[in-house]
Parts: C-alpha cells; sequence; structure tokens
C-alpha cells in the first residue's frame, strides 16, 4: 500500500468523524427544530461520505478490492439526506411548530398569506 | 390547502431503480455472498412502498398490475416443484443439483436448483409483505 493513500485515509476518516461529533453538538446546542435539522442534514451526511470514501481508498489500496456498493452508498446518502431532512423540517412547519423567538423572517409565512388572499 | 410533493416525488423517481436494482443484486449474490431471497424481497418491498409514499396505492397498481397474493402462492409453488425435482430424479425431497453450461453471453457459468428455490422464498417475502401493508392501509 502506498504510504500516501495511508495518509489520505486516515484524514477523511478523522474528518468524518469529527463533523458528526459537530453535528451531536449541534444537536445538542442548537435552539429549535429548523437550526437542528440543519445541522443533522449537513454536517452527517458530509461526515458519513467522507467516512465511507475513506473505506473504499482504504479496501482499494490495501486489498486491491473495487467495491463498488460504497461508492453507490455515497451516492445514496448524498441523494436522500437532504431530501429527508426537507420533509421533516416541512412537517415540523405545517404541523404549526414555533420558530425560535428571536428569529427574524419567516418569508413562508408572508407567501401563505399572499396565495390565500389572492384566491 | 394543497399540499406539494414535488420534492419527494421526483427523488423517488430516481431513488427507487436504484433499491430495485440492488435488491436483484442481494438476490443473485446470495450464494457466494451476503444476501438471497429473504433480503431481496424485502428491499424490493421496500421500493415498492417508497413508490405508494410519495404517490399513491392506485400509481404502484398501475406500474404493477400484481394481485400480491397469487405472489405467495406462486413462490410456494415455485420452492415446492424444485424440492418435487429431487424425488423424480430418484433421489430424496429437496436434493438439489447444479453443473455448469455454457451461455451465449456470460460465458461459462454454475447454475444451482437451489437458486429456484430462494426465487420461491423471493416472491413469497415480497407477496406476504405487500400484503400486509396494503390490507393495513385500504382500511379506513
Amino acid at each position: 500500500m502506498i504510504e500516501i493513500s495511508k495518509i489520505i485515509v486516515a484524514i477523511l476518516i478523522l474528518l468524518g468523524a469529527f463533523l458528526s461529533l459537530v453535528t451531536t453538538f449541534g444537536l445538542l446546542r442548537l435552539p429549535d427544530v429548523y437550526t437542528r435539522n440543519h445541522a443533522a442534514s449537513k454536517a452527517a451526511t458530509l461526515g458519513i461520505m467522507s467516512i465511507m470514501l475513506g473505506t473504499f481508498i482504504y479496501f482499494y489500496m490495501e486489498h486491491g478490492h473495487f467495491n463498488s456498493r460504497v461508492l453507490l452508498g455515497i451516492l445514496f446518502v448524498f441523494f436522500t439526506a437532504p431530501v429527508s431532512g426537507h420533509l421533516i423540517s416541512r412537517a415540523a412547519y405545517n404541523s404549526g411548530v414555533k420558530l425560535w423567538d428571536k428569529s427574524v423572517r419567516d418569508d413562508l409565512k408572508k407567501a401563505r398569506e399572499n396565495s390565500k388572499s389572492t384566491r | 390547502m394543497k399540499t406539494n410533493d414535488i420534492i419527494l416525488q421526483t427523488a423517488t423517481k430516481v431513488i427507487a431503480f436504484v433499491i430495485i436494482l440492488f435488491s436483484i443484486r442481494l438476490f443473485f449474490s446470495g450464494h457466494y455472498y451476503a444476501g438471497g431471497g429473504f433480503v431481496g424481497g424485502l428491499m424490493t418491498s421496500a421500493a415498492l412502498v417508497l413508490i405508494m409514499i410519495a404517490f399513491d396505492m392506485k400509481t404502484v397498481e398501475w406500474i404493477l398490475p400484481i394481485n400480491y397474493r397469487f405472489l405467495i402462492g406462486i413462490g410456494l409453488l415455485t420452492s415446492v416443484s424444485t424440492g418435487l425435482i429431487g424425488v423424480f430424479m430418484g433421489d430424496p425431497f429437496l436434493t438439489h443439483y447444479f453443473g455448469y453450461f455454457d451461455l451465449p453471453i456470460l460465458g461459462k457459468t454454475s447454475l444451482h436448483t437451489a437458486a429456484l428455490f430462494d426465487l420461491g422464498v423471493y416472491f413469497v417475502v415480497v407477496g406476504v409483505t405487500m400484503t400486509i401493508i396494503k390490507s393495513i392501509g385500504e382500511s379506513e
């Protein structure tokens, strides 16, 4: 195994673990559902993709084993995690979860009032 | 208020293909790697349930016009008749055979009758899962 690839694998996996840790801090410390969802669906997605890329490079360089399922998994997580984050956030808004009391803008509420008044 | 599911529906159109392809791969890799008829069947029905969530029940019936109760029967019949091959050849019930064949595109391939048994398991799992979910979802 080439030494440079070892360093790249280590950097990718440690970066992914660090991003997952950042996600848990965001989930614990942020004030309302929307900001927590923002932290969870962005940082965790990038962290998992980075860990999977590190795993793929490790098995390819160390064992010569091209594992296409890991690449498919990266694509799948990249595609599905933002969609699920969007759906959770929208379900929270539609069931009337309040925004953080210090937030200043609510464009969706304004757009809904406009569409109600024109109808 | 009319809801707007366009993000979920567009994502489902792409993801359902990936899930079904991966379930077929799991089904065929069952002999040498992890996988098999059970997991493959569960994953196929998971893709159908995803389409059912994003669109509705009628879309799934339009894509795949199958009565899933018949699918259970077809699967059980496949598994039992695979076992009966051994009886007709003069061996005990559920004796499996394999051989190497030269297929036109794939080249030298080992074909095993256990794959047909697994196909029966696959059909039964898809049929049972979809029957349970549809009968729970339809009762209002």
